[in-house]
């Protein structure tokens, strides 16, 4: 379990973390405008439209933008780097998140690779956390 | 756009200082860092505390601040989108102003940044979307979680670390000759590149001061302000603008462009009725070294991808066509937590032809804030002439 941070859902987000407790990534769609939106909220901010659902969603996607954290804060228990970064998921939503099982240096990140979630026990929470995507 | 009343010089800044000390001032809390601008404020516009009708903070509540100064507003704004706030406060001043709901207008800023004297707890909690969604991964201080569109704003235009240190490089020549700045020790861009490194891509020196600081401004109709002793030293508020995006920086709308810097500038340079080659003098909101090179993109002083050249070329240095950030800006003169105040500051300074490094012949002044990582935005355009 890695220490940090632990998230606290709301009623309009614990449709998320059951799925992430699961292993399930599950993302808000609109059947209105077809849409998948990101972070959750209980109408489309597209359309607004209150005719949405979850998905649950490939957990695949791209490395938009990252930072190499060299200062993490104390709560992380931890001084390694953390590579904190900014992921487009294959169903068009973008999400924070970490890359982990890579050594954090800039030669093994680069902008566009291929990714694939992972979830990460965090207190009483699981986090999607993405790897390079492996081919099998 | 009807806004011509608040703009085009009808209202004008009157009073405006910073504190005492600004640095390291351990013995003073965080609201009379407020305080003690205030009152410098009220005394360098020839006025007295009673004649404030009006206060606006972001931070500390209005209601705290009127207190501890002793008096009993008919106005108060609490606007607080983080560090532009004051730029949207003396927009809302403005407004306010031209419609009779206030006079006289107290605008503050303090904060406690590096010592931590009675500073309030500002960690978002856990239930919010930052603490669900980005805290967890460390995105926890600015450094950690401001920095990462950055990369793909640099890919797109093919930037690299070199054009970020050149921000840096320009910003301390400001600063250099100025006592009350930060950082002041000549640095190039190898020095720039070779400091600690904070978050790849950013060393310390792209990375802002942190200090103890506060600053203030009083605002009145700029009929009212010609009857001042000083009334030649009023600033006027030609146009402005404002707006907001996402509350988490993953979600901002176009990682390579800010919509409040885009929509705000717009905004403020129509409703002054001015053109980006009347602007004599610059401030940017610069918490890092990034964000300078987007504002100069998104507000329009340059195209798309030509920012990096524009600081490279000695353009926003001094003797430069178009001086930016001359106090040495957050990365090298003073940044408290939210920043905004101190970009307001300089440019009255300049404006009023009392800055520590002077640019000649200023008339006009652009100054472009950033709130709550890519959350918000605050534009003025501010001059010395009423149109």
């Amino acid at each position: 379990m890695s220490a940090g941070p632990v998230p606290i859902p709301t009623p309009e987000t614990q449709t998320f973390w059951e799925g992430t407790a699961i292993g399930e990534l599950r993302i808000q769609r609109c059947n209105s405008c077809e849409e998948y939106y990101f972070y959750p909220r209980p109408y489309c901010p597209g359309c607004q439209s209150d005719d949405v659902e979850w998905r649950v969603v490939s957990g695949k996607g791209t490395l938009a933008s990252y930072n190499i954290n060299y200062r993490p804060f104390p709560i992380f228990e931890s001084k390694d780097p953390q590579v904190i970064a900014l992921v487009e998921l294959d169903e068009g939503v973008r999400m924070m998140s970490n890359i982990v099982d890579v050594e954090p240096l800039p030669e093994n990140l680069e902008l566009g690779m291929r990714l694939a979630v992972r979830f990460e026990p965090r207190g009483d929470q699981f986090l999607p956390v993405f790897t390079p995507e492996t081919r099998s | 756009m009807a806004t011509t009343g608040m703009h085009q010089g009808s209202i004008a800044i009157v009073g405006a200082a910073e504190t005492e000390r600004i640095g390291v001032v351990p013995d003073v809390s965080m609201i009379h860092l407020h305080t003690n601008a205030a009152r410098r404020a009220i005394a360098d516009a020839g006025i007295e505390m009673s004649e404030i009708d009006g206060v606006a903070t972001a931070g500390p509540s209005a209601i705290e601040l009127a207190d501890m100064l002793g008096i009993r507003p008919r106005w108060a704004d609490g606007t607080m989108i983080g560090g532009c706030s004051f730029m949207a406060l003396v927009r809302h001043a403005c407004a306010a102003i031209a419609s009779g709901a206030a006079n006289v207008v107290l605008v503050t800023h303090g904060e406690s940044g590096r010592s931590g004297v009675g500073r309030a707890n500002n960690v978002r909690p856990a239930t919010s979307m930052g603490g669900q969604f980005e805290a967890p991964y460390g995105a926890l201080a600015p450094y950690a979680s401001f920095t990462t569109p950055v990369l793909a704003f640099m890919k797109s235009r093919g930037f690299t670390r070199e054009d970020l240190a050149e921000v840096v490089v320009s910003q301390r020549l400001w600063a250099m000759p100025n006592e009350r700045a930060q950082r002041r020790d000549p640095i190039d861009v190898e020095g720039v590149l070779s400091a600690r490194p904070i978050a790849y891509p950013f060393t310390r020196d792209m990375c802002c001061v942190v200090t103890d600081a506060g600053g203030a401004l009083v605002l009145m109709s700029a009929e009212r302000a010609r009857d001042l002793p000083g009334g030649d030293r009023a600033v006027y508020i030609l146009g402005s603008g404002e707006g907001t995006e996402s509350v988490i920086v993953s979600q901002m709308d176009d990682l390579e462009s800010f919509g409040p810097f885009r929509r705000g500038a717009k905004e403020a340079f129509e409703t002054a009725g001015v053109t980006h080659d009347d602007i004599d003098h610059v401030m940017f909101y610069d918490a890092f070294a990034h964000l300078p090179l987007y504002m100069l993109e998104d507000t329009g002083f340059v195209g798309k991808g030509e920012s990096a050249a524009f600081y490279k070329e000695g353009h926003t240095r001094p003797g430069g066509k178009l001086p930016i950030n001359t106090q040495g800006g957050g990365l090298s003169y003073t940044h408290s937590g939210m920043y905004g105040m101190f970009a307001i500051q300089e440019a009255v300074r300049q404006l009023r032809g009392e800055a520590v490094v002077q640019v000649p012949d200023v008339r006009t002044s652009f100054v472009q804030g950033v709130g709550m990582m890519f959350g918000a935005g605050g534009s003025l355009v501010l001059g010395n002439q009423r149109p």
